[in-house]
């Protein structure tokens, strides 16, 4: 009998992609293996298989169509002797068991939201924007301090020829060739530790981890070779460089590949800490970074590469560290994130004024050097806090922010400061245990609530 | 060990042969001194003594020239003196004082020194490794020709962090060389009780990095297998092994138990094969020092390592202000 073949999920995160090219067409056979088509997610282009054998009776979705939502039938597979139209209206496929979709939204708010900054603008107020995905916004920092300083360069796992995993480092081997946009073994422990000689021996090197969870195996480096070395030689051997990398939860990847790093790197002396947020973060970040003089840990999440924002289109637009961001002013709570947590802190802010609070909401964007006197300030104005992260509870990022308050701003806590984090497990695999182990917004509103006491 | 290859009737000058005798002696002379100190609760926490192993970093250090950098694990004292370090700081920094090289928050383990291309003293074994690797990246990347030492020991070589950078260093033809300081024992554990394949310089052969062992008690050996392997390196064929079979009479650090040998073990090293006693002989019997000669080297030596000493202990305790200076750089 005729069946549908379906737009597929080409990773843990894709709702959609481009049909960018049908290799077969109306009346031809395929058999199991056979490539029907190429299709572009905003990671890559892949190339798509036939499961089952058949005639291809429709092709239903042209090629070069945009934005195909994962699961819509794209054709359909008769049978000898069938027609593509005794497959009536195209049924709701079967409940897929991939891709949480509504679990994983391209986290970045579709529309812009209203972003005020209390203390200083990151830019002159009038100036011109172009809206880009924060992976745009990283790969364009990396590029534009390349062509500033010529001892900047990229190095880690398929950051060259593939283009990036994750499609962060798009165009760069085109621009700058081989010798800057360097593809290593897979030998994490290895190249971190050639990039800090390299950092020692006069260059900025930019080392991208695939993800962060790899990074465990170049702890090390990072932190003893690294973090400690200008201590060490009493402030004479510096080292610049830029670990890099996606952070945290992507979506039903499991255990290993879905931690949030923030608060271990947070602890160490030594190091620089950014987690961005938005696309405008992203790049000011990645810049300032750049040209660091320290190590910095820059802390990316897969889930927020295709998320867009405006950012501002100067020639040189840098974001200082330590300066966290008030996204959204108010007087009732104050809710402190970075990265991803942000995504759920916004939201909350909004479900929160449709009941009447008026939530506060503060993006740390860098976690050491970290504005507390920003979350501080806050306090004073709404006496009360509620911390948002994605990592794990004990010796998280709030429950540091949390000591900070009770120290310095005791007094004006109207009640206990709540820290939101992820579930106290490794993440499992199974969609609706994974669901339960990440942080919600409807977590984020009712501690809200819990410390307004509505 | 290797049997040592007998320096063919040495085609070197009398001034080169008394400069590495010189270098040895004090490299010995200091260590020695340091040892003391530590006894008189001077010097704390750990401290790795080169006595025996003098030979290795006087050998290739007479191969380099200005600008060839090097690194090393934290045994790093000999490397110091032997590439220039004033023996003052260095002293100093073990004592943990304002005039260290790091102002006394490093210790024995921990020395850099840009002046000189000094990259440490890293404590954990084996880190040198891709940081040496790094370093000659850098090199190449800007062009210049110099080449990186990169120092460790029989134990570090089974680290997997070596096997690593063998790769990538051979891959990117970076210009380092890998210098195995083979003194028979990672710790308490010899060799023979570590490894079933103890000729750490073939290991290269898996990644196509040539290589070979030298006798290590023998410094004009050593010198001459460090130039061929700089001129490798130099002429852009990449990296370069080089095994030096040396043995280290103290313990692994101060407070060894010395259980994992026999005394007598030790003992006929010393008297059969000892580095610096081999170029005394060269000096006495090529008639190019007297025994006079040598006395007064040794006592001029005894003045450095002295002054070394007063200098580490009149040298102020760091300020307590240090405490919470040098964790970043500006910006």
């Amino acid at each position: 009998m005729a069946t549908q073949i379906l737009m597929p999920a080409l990773s843990p995160t894709m709702e959609e992609g481009t049909l960018a090219k049908w290799l077969v067409k109306e009346g031809d056979t395929v058999s199991s293996g056979d490539i029907l088509a190429e299709i572009e997610t905003d990671k890559a282009t892949m190339e798509f298989e036939a499961v089952d054998e058949g005639i291809v009776g429709k092709i239903i979705v042209a090629e070069g169509t945009e934005g195909v939502k994962v699961n819509d039938p794209i054709a359909v597979l008769v049978e000898e002797g069938e027609s593509a139209d005794d497959i009536a209206a195209p049924a709701p496929a079967a409940a897929p068991a991939e891709a949480p979709v509504a679990e994983a939204p391209a986290a970045a708010p579709a529309a812009p939201v209203e972003t005020v900054d209390a203390a200083a603008p990151d830019y002159p107020e009038g100036t011109a924007m172009k809206t880009q995905t924060v992976r745009e916004a990283l790969r364009d920092g990396m590029a534009e301090e390349m062509r500033r300083d010529d001892t900047v360069f990229l190095m880690g796992e398929e950051v060259a020829e593939y283009q990036g995993a994750y499609k962060v480092s798009q165009g760069l081997l085109d621009e700058f060739g081989a010798k800057r946009v360097i593809d290593t073994p897979i030998t994490e422990h290895g190249f971190a530790g050639v990039g800090v000689g390299a950092a020692f021996g006069g260059l900025r090197p930019i080392v991208e981890f695939m993800t962060f969870n790899f990074a465990m195996q170049a702890m090390d480096h990072i932190i003893n070779s690294a973090a400690k070395t200008l201590y060490m030689s009493g402030g004479q051997m510096g080292c610049p460089i830029v670990f890099r990398g996606p952070n945290g939860a992507a979506a039903r990847v499991g255990a290993q590949h879905s931690q949030d790093f923030a608060a271990w790197y947070m602890q160490v002396p030594g190091l620089k800490v950014v987690m961005p947020y938005s696309a405008a973060d992203a790049k000011g970040l990645m810049k300032t970074a750049i040209r660091d003089n320290n190590p910095v840990i820059f802390l990316e999440n897969e889930i927020l590469y295709g998320g867009s924002n405006d950012v501002p289109d100067l020639e040189d637009f840098t974001i200082p560290f330590g300066k966290a961001r008030i996204w959204r002013e108010g007087s009732d709570v104050t809710i402190v994130s970075f990265g991803i947590g942000m995504k759920y802190a916004l939201e909350a802010a909004d479900k929160l004024a449709e009941d009447g609070i008026s939530a506060e909401v503060i993006d740390l964007r860098t976690l050491r050097p970290m504005d507390t006197a920003s979350i501080i300030k806050s306090v004073q104005k709404t006496n009360r806090l509620v911390t948002v992260e994605e990592g794990w509870p004990q010796g998280s990022v709030g429950s540091y922010i949390s000591s900070v308050v009770m120290q310095e701003a005791f007094d004006y806590l109207d009640a206990p400061v709540m820290t939101l984090t992820g579930k106290d497990v490794p993440m499992p695999y199974a969609a609706n245990l994974e669901k339960l182990a990440l942080i919600t917004t409807e977590e984020v509103v009712e501690a809200a609530k819990q410390v307004t006491y509505r | 060990m290797a049997a040592r290859k007998t320096t063919k009737k040495p085609n070197i000058s009398k001034e080169e042969l008394l400069e590495y005798y010189r270098e040895m002696l004090l490299i010995r002379r200091f260590e020695e001194k340091a040892g003391q100190l530590y006894g008189m609760g001077l010097i704390g926490g750990f401290c790795h003594l080169y006595i025996g192993q003098e030979a290795v970093v006087v050998g290739l250090e007479a191969a380099t020239e200005e600008g060839d950098k090097r690194v090393t694990s934290y045994r790093d004292h000999g490397h110091m003196l032997a590439c220039g370090m004033d023996p003052k700081g260095v002293m100093a920094e073990l004592t943990g004082r304002e005039g260290g090289y790091s102002k006394g928050k490093g210790g024995s383990m921990h020395m850099f020194s840009r002046e000189k291309h000094f990259y440490g003293g890293h404590g954990i074994v084996a880190a040198q490794v891709p940081i040496g690797a790094g370093l000659a990246f850098a090199d190449k990347y800007l062009g210049n020709d110099r080449v990186t030492f990169t120092y460790f020991g029989d134990g570090a070589a089974n680290q997997g962090q070596v096997a690593e950078t063998y790769n990538m260093a051979q891959l990117w033809e970076l210009p380092v060389v890998f210098v195995i300081e083979n003194n028979q024992y990672a710790m308490g554990t010899s060799v023979q009780r570590a490894t079933k394949s103890p000729d750490f310089w073939e290991r290269g052969a898996a990644y196509g990095i040539a290589g070979e062992a030298v006798d290590g008690m023998d410094v004009l050996a050593v010198k001459a297998a460090g130039e061929k392997a700089i001129a490798h390196c130099r002429a852009g064929k990449g990296p370069y092994i080089l095994e030096v079979v040396t043995y280290r009479y103290r313990g692994h650090s101060m407070s060894d138990p010395a259980k994992y040998r026999t005394r007598e073990e030790v003992q006929k090293v010393r008297e059969e094969r000892d580095a610096i006693e081999h170029v005394r002989e060269l000096l006495l019997t090529g008639k190019h020092a007297s025994e006079d000669d040598l006395k007064e080297i040794d006592k001029e030596i005894k003045a450095i390592v002295n002054e070394a000493a007063e200098f580490s202990k009149e040298s102020p305790e760091p300020a307590l202000s240090e405490l919470y200076t040098d964790i970043y750089a500006d910006a």
